[in-house]
């Protein structure tokens, strides 16, 4: 399967990296990382791409990391469509204290946007 | 999120606990702050435990014992105020301000489904926030889903406006004391 993971620093977005990579090593996906750029993240992205290339070294499979700039949710829809990806792998969302679940900005734009499958990591 | 808009008013005086009323359906309802004791705790985790699932909201009261009880210890700390609703020994509603990290406070309200539209859950979050506004609280949010109309008027009623309207979630934000 041809799998596209959005990842823009947020804690959720690594979790969903390690889960894809982890897949994709079991499941010989066809993984590509887009790291975005997230205004709620405090991780830069240069970070993410060496974080995103460690989890794909360690699991010794082969996966392209990319920069993706711009608006993170309409660029990840859009390369989703125009390479013919078969899924979106997005964090599923930060918890408050309190214990609930927000969806962020991003996944929102793709859920309600893409044409494919969409992953949310939880 | 630190850009979340408050009312520049602060809203009304809201009764202090204990609170006590008779609902709807003539049952006798008391309104206590959550005192620390185990029978108190472990009535909450009976009424959760056999809440229904159609009225979880983003994820909480999250399901099965263990999960309850760790939700619990985490809701019901220190820092934390909480006040229940109780009929005789039985927890019927229970309402939440959990601080994040900006020293504001988060606002939940559960009321059991045996005890639904009573007029329990108007006395809970009144009581809730007149414990909070004695407490010193300045600040209070809450989210909840947009298509939750009864929820969402309730809260307008108690003086909530919306903060941010741009999520999946309506968010809603009060000012209970003047700044310090």
């Amino acid at each position: 399967m041809k799998v596209l993971c959005g990842v823009g620093g947020s804690d959720d977005s690594i979790r969903a990296l390690d889960r894809a990579v982890d897949r994709a090593a079991l499941a010989d996906d066809d993984l590509t990382v887009a790291v975005v750029e997230n205004p709620d993240s405090s991780t830069d992205t240069d970070d993410m791409v060496k974080r995103a290339e460690e989890a794909i070294a360690e699991a010794g499979i082969d996966a392209e990391v990319r920069r993706v700039e711009g608006d993170p949710g309409s660029r990840l829809v859009e390369i989703a469509e125009r390479e013919a990806f078969d899924e979106v792998v997005l964090g599923g969302g930060t918890t408050s204290p309190m214990g609930k679940i927000t969806i962020g900005p991003i996944a929102e734009f793709v859920l309600l946007n893409a044409k494919t499958s969409v992953t949310l990591v939880r | 999120m630190s850009d979340r808009r408050y009312p520049d008013e602060v809203t009304e005086d809201f009764p202090a606990p204990p609170v006590t009323f008779v609902d709807r359906e003539d049952r006798e309802i008391e309104v206590r702050p959550y005192d620390g004791s185990e029978a108190a705790y472990e009535a909450l985790v009976t009424m959760y435990d056999s809440f229904d699932p159609a009225d979880r909201a983003q994820g909480i009261p999250p399901g099965g014992e263990t999960r309850i009880r760790d939700w619990l210890d985490a809701i019901l700390a220190e820092d934390c105020l909480n006040v229940i609703a109780w009929c005789g020994d039985d927890a019927a509603g229970h309402a939440t301000l959990v601080p994040d990290e900006a020293a504001v406070y988060e606002l939940a309200i559960f009321v059991h489904q045996t005890y639904q539209r009573a007029g329990i859950g108007t006395h809970l979050i009144r009581t809730l926030l007149g414990h909070g506004q004695t407490s010193g609280i300045e600040k209070v949010w809450l989210t909840v889903e947009r298509w939750n109309r009864a929820a969402v008027s309730l809260y307008e009623k108690i003086g909530f406006e919306t903060s941010n309207a741009e999520s999946f979630e309506l968010e809603m934000a009060l000012r209970l004391n003047d700044a310090e």
